[in-house]
């Protein structure tokens, strides 16, 4: 295709979506009005499935289906990165002695806030049929608090902590967990990922049914992808060596 | 919309022109960051806390961070 020819192609579809988009935006209904359509058909349907947090009951109780579909996408891209981020034939992992230079006082913070921070992300996990948050946030912010060791300045003990290969492990544990409580579901009523376990009182921590353990499912696989992320890029950049 | 809607709007478009005209990969990781706390906000007053909550720390740290390692490793630097 000549360049020329490029362009028109753009300029054609560029033009097509900026037409469809304002065609859209002038049906929409009104910047912080009144009418709420969709809000009207979940909140009552949430809070009959004796979950407040309405958009924990979407994802994991009325339309749970897209959840799982998500999850396989996250699973997919881990393993995908994982792949690519291993080790080739002529590279060694090397661990440097020096671990360079740490201001003390993003080391005390590092030290300060690891621990916050994992009691932070273990409440979003296990509140996230209650409050705002789930398994997807409360697993990134856990996930991210293991890697304050890193900031603070000691790969060698984040290493220690976290033996990759039991995250390997806990991830793909977990994302079958979630397929697992699904094919239970189907069994015992005929939906898949159908809500089995008893709804409880509204507000209770084990309330709402299938939802809080479909919340720990994704945290611990959104945990351990992300750790299994990260650690393919610290391997890589920090440790990994070719050998000639 | 209030004032403040507005205000965390026109930050969000700032953030994303900065983080589009940043060329050096490295520098726009930062500002990569400096954006993703600016969306935070914006979805905060959203009253959307469980994406603010995602934003923050996908788009804040874990993202930013990967591509910091990618540079690192690319210019084999020790």
């Amino acid at each position: 295709m000549t360049r020329s020819a490029r362009w028109i192609v753009f300029w054609l579809g560029a033009g097509g979506v900026g037409v469809l988009i304002v065609l859209a935006l002038l049906k929409m209904p009104s910047f912080g009005g009144l009418v709420h359509p969709y809000r009207e058909l979940s909140v009552p349907a949430a809070i009959g499935r004796s979950s407040p947090n309405i958009v924990s009951s979407v994802n994991f109780d009325q339309r749970a289906l897209d959840t799982l579909g998500e999850e396989t996408i996250l699973l997919g891209s881990v393993v995908g990165a994982a792949a690519l981020l291993r080790p080739s034939k002529d590279e060694r992992e090397q661990l440097d002695q020096d671990e360079g230079r740490v201001l003390e006082a993003t080391k005390l913070l590092g030290y300060l806030l690891l621990p916050v921070t994992l009691i932070v992300g273990a409440d979003v996990v296990t509140h996230g049929h209650l409050t705002p948050g789930g398994g997807f946030q409360g697993g990134v912010v856990l996930a991210t608090a293991v890697h304050l060791l890193y900031v603070a300045g000691s790969y060698k003990m984040l290493r220690r902590v976290r033996p990759k290969s039991w995250y390997q492990v806990a991830e793909a544990v977990a994302a079958g967990a979630f397929v697992v409580l699904g094919l239970v579901g189907l069994l015992l009523t005929g939906a898949f990922l159908a809500n089995i376990f008893p709804r409880g009182v509204l507000g209770d921590l084990f309330s709402s049914g299938t939802v809080f353990y479909l919340n720990v499912a994704v945290g611990a696989e959104v945990t351990s992808g992300v750790v299994v992320l990260l650690s393919g890029f610290l391997a890589q950049a920090l440790s990994v060596r070719e050998v000639r | 919309m209030t004032p403040l809607l507005v205000v965390a709007f026109l930050l969000v478009a700032a953030g994303g022109t900065t983080v589009v005209l940043t060329r050096e990969p490295s520098r726009q990781a930062v500002t990569l960051s400096v954006y993703g706390i600016l969306l935070t906000l914006l979805f905060v007053l959203l009253q959307a806390p469980d994406v603010a909550l995602s934003q923050v720390a996908v788009g804040s740290a874990v993202v930013p961070l990967m591509v910091l390692l990618a540079v690192r490793k690319v210019r084999g630097k020790r």
